[in-house]
């Protein structure tokens, strides 16, 4: 395996720099053909995200320059660079590739997002012929180990930011989000994100309520809602099912008594109240209310940590998917190329045996004077199978040394033994002279 | 042939019943897929008992067994309609061992309560029954919904975040499945008790208002009304609904069981 991989990441590079690698999509097949033309290199293929910058290699002997292709290609001198560099060889760039797809180097274990980030690469270089044999058959496993580390491992199934969780336990209360309505008291950053995770998971109609009206406009018209005066707040907030408060006020102003309001006039429909206030914009006495469900930061917060603490579970699982998938490439992929090293033994073998063949039964055919057809199938049939009993020993040693250390003994014992370089020689000049003399 | 039927299903009904008692405890979805097929495959079962019993015209239309057996059926259906419709098996951690506990008593006991004077009012008597087991069966299920929700509410209140990984459906989705069970439960019971009242009278000449299945079925729907009323007036739930839905239910048990004593269901074999 003469894998190469060179590259940076969120955790051995900072922005700045990752940066100054980052490669636009428009540029990914120009970079590509640049890299496989790049002395040593046979395949090449280049995965830029916003979190990592990596050039992924099939080389001709294993030891690409690559630092040397990153320096020029960016024009940034070594110091600056090769500080954050990491550089993966054989199995170990194959688990790296592994990791990255099945989202175990992601900045977030398990975002989905970088599965098709690599998909994306993986087809710009493809359509450039950049990759076509032996990061082709490293890809493919990649995405089928990525799918099985999804399906047999729960490691991006539980949300991991506050903004996530509140949808998810919104969907635990409403079931679809379609069609319901949110209410953001207090136009900070937090609640607007928020905000903005429930509008785009089906929310259909927003609400915004501020002390300062002018903000409440301002944030309305961003998801085209509707701002309502601070005054109106208790009369209008029963229209929402869900509410995100994060007012700076010392007090909660979300108390039992607006709870009961808001339930009977509601006819006792669900609320669900989001408080990222601090202090707490509701209080705990409201939430005990049937039907009033009611999330602090603090409650949130405990559902992210739990969330990554089970994805960090989960990796570990990954991992050791990760481990036997890259022991189970390299056994196959070795077993394949050594099989493509006495394929062409087997096959010079047959011919020279085919040809010592057909040489005999000419010597023999004046002697046997006129057969009949029925004998030249018996005599066609007798020798062949000759050739075949004398051929069938030395083509299973061959195939079965093909997964073995002494694979390249073994060719070179059967090619000394049956004179195969001469009898390719043999061939091919005669294949070259008939081409002359045509 | 019909009781070997019979049985069988109820062999397919305890993988149900495990499951509901599983199911209250952890998640599984290969033990929920495993008891929905079971659950299939025992009504496939069942639906040939009922049929093969109706074919040999040995019918009993009085036997209490017989009926326990049909509304084990009956109710069985409602929960396939659910599954279709909102894609949940939780509802069967309630209806399953209601379910399984009628079909072992029909199965195990074929001794019929025999209302042989019925017989000249059999149109009556089968849209009595099929009315009121309906009614029945759409009240298993609205009573296992309001308990499915004070579950669900209390593990969303509790805030653990173990809680939130639930095999248990959203909210409201729980809230819907137990309001259709009670509109659509509702009709039928109220039409499956006025039936029954008619038959009683034209076949008695009167109705014995203290008979205790008379008291008892009154009683249940009128605590159905009142959970139909507050549910459609105030919007019940929660608490105040599972509190209700229990009363119905244990109204609905009981009148059942008053069967073994009733004079009304017993006067003829009596």
């Amino acid at each position: 395996m003469r894998f190469q991989l060179i590259g940076v990441n969120h955790k051995s590079a900072p922005l700045d720099v990752r940066e100054r690698l980052a490669i636009p999509e428009s540029r990914l097949p120009d970079t590509c053909r640049d890299l496989t033309a790049h002395p040593g290199i046979e395949e090449g293929m280049v995965i830029s995200t916003c979190n990592r910058v990596e050039l992924v290699t099939h080389t001709v002997n294993g030891h690409a320059d690559l630092r040397g292709f990153l320096h020029r290609q960016f024009q940034l001198k070594p110091e600056e660079l090769d500080p954050h560099l990491y550089e993966f060889r054989e199995t170990d760039a194959v688990r790296h590739i592994f990791r990255v797809a099945s989202s175990l180097d992601s900045m977030v274990v398990g975002e989905a997002q970088i599965l098709g980030q690599v998909k994306e690469a993986y087809a710009t270089a493809r359509a450039v012929g950049a990759v076509h044999g032996q990061l082709d058959q490293l890809f493919t496993r990649a995405f089928a180990v990525a799918k099985r580390v999804r399906t047999e491992t729960e490691v991006g199934s539980s949300s991991v930011s506050i903004a996530s969780v509140a949808v998810e336990l919104a969907k635990k209360i409403f079931g679809t989000l379609e069609g319901k309505t949110v209410f953001v008291v207090g136009a900070g950053k937090m609640s607007e994100l928020a905000a903005r995770h429930l509008m785009a998971h089906g929310c259909s109609s927003i609400f915004v309520s501020n002390r300062t009206y002018d903000r409440a406009v301002g944030l309305a018209h961003k998801f085209n809602g509707q701002a309502i005066k601070f005054d109106d707040l208790y009369d209008s907030c029963d229209r929402a099912d869900i509410v995100i408060t994060s007012t700076g006020s010392p007090h909660a102003i979300f108390r039992r008594e607006h709870g009961e309001q808001f339930l009977s006039r509601r006819k006792n429909r669900p609320m669900f109240f989001i408080d990222i206030a601090v202090p707490r914009d509701v209080s705990p006495e409201m939430a005990k209310l049937d039907g009033i469900f009611t999330y602090d930061i603090d409650d949130l917060q405990q559902a992210v940590s739990s969330h990554v603490a089970d994805r960090r579970k989960e990796a570990e699982r990954a991992e050791a998917i990760i481990a036997s998938e890259v022991e189970n490439f390299k056994n196959r992929f070795e077993a394949r190329i050594h099989t493509l090293d006495v394929v062409p033994t087997i096959v010079s073998l047959q011919d020279h045996l085919e040809t010592i063949r057909q040489a005999e039964i000419d010597r023999v055919r004046g002697r046997l004077g006129k057969l009949s057809p029925e004998q030249e199938v018996a005599v066609e049939a007798l020798t062949r199978g000759i050739i075949n009993k004398v051929m069938h020993t030395p083509i299973t040693t061959l195939k079965t040394a093909a997964k073995e250390a002494e694979v390249t003994t073994i060719v070179d014992v059967v090619r000394r033994l049956f004179n195969l370089q001469a009898s390719e020689k043999k061939t091919h000049s005669k294949t070259h002279s008939d081409d002359l003399s045509s | 042939m019909s009781l070997l039927w019979l049985r069988f299903a109820l062999a397919c009904y305890l993988i149900g019943l495990i499951y509901a008692f599983v199911a209250l405890s952890r998640t599984s979805d290969l033990f929920s897929r495993i008891a929905l097929h079971a659950a299939s495959l025992g009504m496939v079962f069942h639906f040939v008992s009922l049929v093969e019993l109706f074919l040999s015209g040995q019918v009993v239309w009085g036997s209490v067994h017989n009926g326990e057996s049909l509304l084990a059926f009956l109710s069985m259906t409602f929960f396939m309609v659910i599954y279709a419709i909102y894609h949940t098996t939780s509802p069967g951690v309630a209806v399953f061992p209601v379910v399984f506990f009628l079909t072992f008593v029909a199965a195990v006991d074929q001794q019929p309560v025999l209302l042989t004077s019925f017989v000249s009012h059999k149109g009556w008597l089968v849209a009595h029954i099929i009315l009121i087991f309906t009614g029945y069966a759409a009240l298993v299920l609205s009573f296992g919904a309001s308990l499915l929700y004070l579950v669900q509410e209390r593990r969303l209140k509790s805030k653990k975040p173990a809680n939130l990984i639930s095999f248990l459906p959203a909210l409201e989705v729980i809230d819907q499945i137990g309001y259709r069970s009670l509109l659509l439960g509702f009709p039928f019971m109220t039409l499956g008790l006025l039936t029954g009242t008619i038959l009683a009278a034209t076949t008695y000449g009167r109705v014995d208002f203290l008979d205790p299945v008379f008291l008892l079925s009154l009683l249940m729907w009128a605590v159905y009304m009142l959970m139909v009323f507050t549910r459609w007036n105030s919007g019940w739930r929660g608490r105040r609904a599972a509190v209700l839905a229990t009363c119905a239910f244990i109204a609905a048990v009981v009148a059942w069981a008053a069967n073994y004593f009733s004079t009304i269901h017993r006067f003829a074999a009596s």
